[in-house]
């Protein structure tokens, strides 16, 4: 079976809701980092003794799950209700298609090594 | 090697000025009665000259006479100068260094401690060749320059020098002088942070002690200074200065205004932000600085007298109402009230009242925290946006306005009824003319930082160059200049 890959950007504070939503759905791996970025949420104003800065980028965390495409919709169906709030910034999910996997300690390869 | 040959001629000298002051009397001198002893223990209580009781009437003593009280330090006094110098030295390192270190990109953040540090060991070793000599020596008997008479320390001992304090040890006395020498320079660091090159800097500094800060130094605070007017009674400018609004925060301040124009915008200033990388080590800095303050404002009374409590109270209150005006100032402004406000203000109270410390009542001090609250926040979020020079950290918007400020209140505000010592030469003019004299004393202050700024700047420019190459510049002056890192993750 084909296997897929989901990016995911969060909120960093809803970190925590969807690894449980996920593990509740019996993914058992993920990979997050902290990363910067925006799209249609504005920045904010920081003011320094009157020198005034516009903050773009907002801290964020991507999430990297590998899993087999019959996991996807469960996967993502849990992103979803962990994640949202229902107000600008919430975040997207990236669904993409996936070459190879390979576990290093046993070089096993495909569905049997995510 | 017999103890003689070991240290010369000291034990006996020291043994015979021991026994000398202990039993009072050299076998053909005089003995003091009773009174005269009581009396020169007394002049400790407040603060006063043990010989007074002493002398005949025509001021005389008589040879031989003398008491215990003597020609000694007094316990109190000096351990308080003592703990002032301490103090003093504290706001340098580490206050002002976190407090602007905080202030400047993680990139440059060990290049401002290096600075305050470069210039902590500069400054102690031009203190004791010739700087504590060209301040607070007479024997050039010049209202411009002290002299050479301590030049290596010579004579600096335990023992006071009573031009300056009958009950503070000399060697006291100048180290805590030192801890002024060293953090004034070390302010101007704050308008050109983040684009000089530390050997510029040094010399620069070593240039300025010079031509600015050692002549400034002596006429404010010399015996014979041009601008003593608290304690010569032959200046030509009768102005006063507690603790340092002209010649530190005015000298610093200015010269920091030239230097940073002559030196040039930041790369990328007005293009790219520039935030402070550490807000948190900025308060850090800023709680440092108020409580070393203490050392600076109520030790310069030189003594743990009256004086020196009334410093005490005028300092906080003033401080306290600067720093809440400030982040009302800014609420008012723009809605919200920063950390960097409170620590701004602060900062600015304690500047303003410097001059004025010893000389105002709590009232004065209040007046003083409003005024220090609003008119270097006013400097510093409108003025430097309308002119556009790069005053990094803003040395020119508090130490510069702040200490003319203070300056021009405390000839307004100063009052004998906390402060006899103004009753001495200046009777006439407290409360009438004196805000006059603190005018030509701004005056004077001004001529001489901005002219001796833009003399070495230019020379030190010709010369090696002020600026690090932009590629240094780009990538932070801590690896260009010191080859490490402030944070490793």
């Amino acid at each position: 079976m084909a296997l897929k890959k989901i990016e995911a950007i969060i909120k960093p504070f809803k970190l925590e809701e969807v690894k449980e939503a996920l593990t509740e759905a019996g993914i058992e791996g993920m990979t997050a980092t902290e990363v910067k970025g925006f799209g249609r949420q504005k920045g904010h104003t920081e003011i320094y003794r009157g020198s005034e800065y516009t903050v773009d980028f907002l801290p964020k965390v991507k999430l990297e799950i590998v899993l087999p495409e019959a996991s996807v919709q469960k996967a993502i169906t849990a992103i979803l209700k962990a994640a949202k709030t229902g107000k600008i910034g919430d975040g997207k999910i990236f669904v993409l298609p996936l070459d190879e996997v390979i576990r290093i300690r046993t070089e096993d390869k495909g569905e049997k090594a995510v | 090697m017999t103890i003689q040959n070991m240290f010369g001629w000291r034990p006996l000298l020291v043994l015979s000025v021991f026994w000398m002051s202990i039993a009072g009397v050299r076998a053909d001198a005089p003995a003091p009665t009773l009174e005269q002893r009581v009396a020169g223990l007394e002049a400790y209580l407040g603060n006063g000259d043990p010989t007074a009781a002493l002398k005949d009437a025509k001021g005389n003593i008589p040879d031989g006479l003398t008491t215990a009280s003597v020609g000694v330090a007094g316990p109190g006094h000096n351990g308080w100068m003592m703990t002032s110098a301490a103090l003093v030295l504290f706001m340098t390192l580490p206050g002002l260094a976190l407090f602007y270190g905080g202030l400047v990109r993680s990139k440059n953040v060990l290049s401002i401690l290096a600075q305050c540090l470069g210039i902590t060991g500069l400054v102690t070793l031009l203190w004791w060749a010739v700087g504590y000599s060209l301040v607070f020596d007479d024997s050039f008997k010049s209202p411009i320059l002290g002299g050479l008479g301590f030049a290596f320390f010579k004579g600096v001992t335990s023992a006071p020098n009573t031009n300056y304090a009958y009950w503070v040890s000399q060697n006291v006395f100048s180290m805590y002088q030192m801890m002024f020498a060293i953090i004034t320079p070390a302010l101007i660091i704050g308008a050109i942070a983040e684009r000089i090159k530390f050997s510029a800097l040094l010399l620069f500094v070593g240039a300025w002690m010079f031509i600015v800060y050692f002549p400034l130094a002596h006429m404010v605070w010399g015996v014979n200074g041009l601008m003593n007017g608290v304690w010569n009674a032959g200046a030509a400018i009768k102005a006063i200065d507690f603790a340092g609004g002209t010649v530190v925060h005015m000298s610093s301040g200015w010269s920091a205004l030239i230097l940073c124009m002559i030196l040039g915008k930041r790369l990328g200033f007005g293009k790219e932000p520039m935030p402070p990388h550490s807000m948190v080590l900025c308060m850090v800095g800023t709680g440092m600085l108020w409580v070393g303050w203490y050392g600076f404002n109520a030790g310069s009374a030189v003594a743990a007298d009256g004086v020196a409590a009334n410093a005490f109270m005028t300092t906080t209150l003033a401080t306290g109402v600067a720093a809440f005006v400030w982040a009302v100032a800014e609420y008012f402004d723009k809605g919200k009230a920063s950390v960097l406000g409170f620590c701004s203000g602060a900062v600015a109270g304690l500047v303003v009242v410097t001059p004025a410390t010893g000389f105002i009542d709590a009232s004065g001090s209040i007046i003083i925290g409003v005024a220090a609250g609003l008119v270097p926040w006013f400097f510093c979020t409108r003025v430097k946006r309308w002119f556009g020079y790069d005053d990094a950290l803003d040395t020119f918007g508090v130490h510069a306005v702040g200490g003319t400020l203070g300056a021009f209140l405390t000839g307004i505000l100063a009052t004998a009824d906390v402060n006899a010592n103004l009753n001495t030469n200046l009777k006439e003019i407290v409360g009438k003319t004196l805000v006059a004299e603190q005018c030509k004393a701004i005056a004077v202050t001004l001529v001489l930082s901005i002219v001796g700024t833009t003399v070495i700047a230019f020379v030190i420019k010709a010369l090696m160059g002020l600026r690090p190459a932009a590629e240094a510049e780009r990538e932070g002056l801590d690896v260009s200049d010191h080859e490490e890192k402030g944070y490793i993750y």
